[in-house]
C-alpha cells in the first residue's frame, strides 16, 4: 500500500492531457485521497462540465497509482465545491506562462446576472512581454481557454480563463 | 469517467420532471449547437459554438444521471439521453427549432443563457444538494455563454443592413417561443413549494430585465406578446424534434448498448 504522502507525490507527476505543463494536483482536480490497507480512494472534481479530458485524467490517475502498487483504486466524483481556476497556485501559474498560456488574471467572477459586454482585459504577451494584444475569441482550443493575439510580435497565444 | 454515487431517494414525480426539464434543455440545445461544428462563419465562432455545446452536453450528463438516480429505475445517463421516446423529452420547444442561420442561433443562445444564469443562481440554494452542486458549476459556464451571445446580438442587430434584417427575423420567429419558459404549470408550483427550485414564471421579470436592454442596444424591435402556445416541456414537441432525435439516437438505436 501507499501512504497518502506518496500518493500525492505520484499524482503530482500526472500531467493534464490538454495542458501537460501542469499536473492534475496543481490544477486542483484532486480534492482528497484516502488510503486503505487494500487500496485508495481518489476524490476528483471536473474542471468544466463537458471537459473531454476528464476521462483520460481518470485513466491516468488509476494507471499511475496501480503501477506504484496502490492496490484497488476507487474514483469518486465530487461537484461541490465547484472547481475554480483560483485553485491554481502561483508556481503552476508561472509554468503556464512559460508554456505560452497566460494564467487567469485575478479571481473568478461572482455576482451580477447582467452580461458584461465588450470589456477587454489587457493581457501581456507571454512571448515578448508586449501589452499591445487583442482578444480574438472568448473560446479556444479547449473549454478552459480564450484566444488572443499579440500585435507586437504577431504571435497568437492562449489565455486560461478565470472561472 | 466514474459513477456518481447512486442515491436511494423518495423523489416526487414533480421533482424528477423538473430536473428533466433542465437536463433536456441543455441536451437538446447542445445537440443543435453541435451541428455548427465545421460550418460557422469564422473559425473563432466555430470553436465557440462547439465549446458552448460541450458545456451544455456536460451539464446534461450530470442532470440526466441525477434524474436517473431520482427515478430509481437504474437508468443511466446514456439510457436517458438516447433511449427515451419523443414524448418523454421535457425541453422547451425553442431549443429544438432548427439553427436556421448564425443570427437565430446566437439569439437563441442569448435567450437561453440569460434564463439559465437566473435559474442556476436560484438553484445554487436548492434543497436538493446534488442539484445545487450542478447549479454552482453550470452557473460559471452559463455566464460565459451569456457574455458571448449578448455581444453578438448587439453586433448583429446594430451591424449591417443584412445582419440587422436577419437578426430581426430571428427575433420575430423566436420571441413567441420564449413565452413557454414562463408559462405556469402544476410541476413548477409543487417544486416552488418544496424548496427544490423556483417556479420558472417567477423569473420572467428578471429575464426581461436582462434581455430587453440588450435587444434595445441592438436596435431590434421586440414583437408584441401573442396567444401563441408551445408545449415542449409537457412532452408535446414540434415537427423538428423527431428529426433531431433520429440523428442523436441513431447509434444507440442501431447498435443497442454500444460503447466507445
Amino acid at each position: 500500500m501507499l501512504t497518502e504522502e506518496q500518493a500525492w507525490k505520484l499524482l503530482d507527476e500526472v500531467p493534464d492531457p490538454e495542458v501537460p505543463v501542469v499536473s492534475v494536483v496543481e490544477l486542483g482536480i484532486i480534492r482528497e485521497l484516502h488510503c486503505r490497507p487494500d487500496g485508495i480512494t481518489v476524490v476528483v472534481t471536473p474542471t468544466y462540465s463537458g471537459c473531454p479530458a476528464t476521462e483520460v485524467i481518470g485513466l491516468s490517475i488509476r494507471e499511475t497509482l496501480q503501477a506504484a502498487g496502490a492496490g484497488k483504486v476507487d474514483m469518486e466524483t465530487r461537484l461541490d465545491p465547484a472547481w475554480t481556476s483560483d485553485w491554481i497556485g502561483d508556481a503552476a501559474r508561472e509554468k503556464l506562462r512559460a508554456y505560452g498560456i497566460v494564467p487567469p488574471d485575478g479571481r473568478a467572477a461572482v455576482g451580477a446576472a447582467q452580461p458584461i459586454r465588450f470589456v477587454r482585459k489587457t493581457l501581456t504577451c507571454p512571448r515578448c512581454g508586449s501589452t499591445n494584444t487583442e482578444r480574438l475569441s472568448e473560446f479556444g482550443s479547449t473549454a478552459c481557454k480564450a484566444t488572443y493575439r499579440c500585435k507586437s510580435c504577431l504571435e497568437p497565444f492562449e489565455y486560461f480563463k478565470p472561472i | 469517467m466514474v459513477a456518481t454515487m447512486t442515491q436511494q431517494t423518495t423523489a416526487t414525480p414533480e421533482h424528477i420532471e423538473y430536473v428533466l426539464r433542465l437536463a433536456d434543455n441543455a441536451l437538446i440545445l447542445g445537440q443543435r449547437l453541435s451541428e455548427w461544428c465545421g460550418h460557422a462563419p469564422v473559425i473563432e465562432e466555430d470553436l465557440a459554438l462547439a465549446n458552448i455545446s460541450l458545456d451544455l452536453v456536460g451539464q446534461a450528463r450530470l442532470l440526466l444521471t441525477h434524474a436517473g438516480n431520482l427515478e430509481g429505475k437504474g437508468r443511466d445517463e446514456d439510457q436517458m439521453a438516447f433511449l427515451r421516446v419523443e414524448r418523454d423529452y421535457r425541453n422547451v420547444t425553442m431549443m429544438e427549432v432548427p439553427n436556421e442561420d448564425f443570427g437565430r442561433t446566437t439569439l437563441r443562445n442569448f435567450f437561453s443563457s440569460a434564463f439559465q444564469v437566473l435559474l442556476w443562481e436560484k438553484l445554487v440554494k436548492s434543497s436538493d444538494s446534488e442539484l445545487a452542486a450542478i447549479a454552482a458549476k453550470s452557473l460559471k459556464e452559463a455566464r460565459y455563454h451569456l457574455n458571448h451571445s449578448s455581444e453578438w446580438v448587439i453586433r448583429l442587430g446594430d451591424g449591417t443592413e443584412v445582419s440587422h434584417a436577419k437578426t430581426q427575423a430571428a427575433l420575430d420567429y423566436l420571441w413567441p417561443y420564449t413565452a413557454e419558459l414562463f408559462a405556469a404549470n402544476p410541476t413548477d408550483e409543487a417544486i416552488a413549494a418544496s424548496g427544490v427550485g423556483p417556479a420558472w414564471s417567477s423569473l420572467e421579470a428578471a429575464w426581461e430585465g436582462v434581455v430587453l436592454p440588450v435587444l434595445g442596444e441592438a436596435t431590434l424591435v421586440v414583437p408584441a406578446r401573442t396567444p401563441f402556445k408551445s408545449y415542449g416541456k409537457f412532452g408535446r414537441h414540434s415537427e423538428h424534434m423527431g428529426h433531431l432525435l433520429a440523428t442523436m439516437q441513431y447509434m444507440q438505436r442501431t447498435y443497442p448498448g454500444a460503447q466507445w
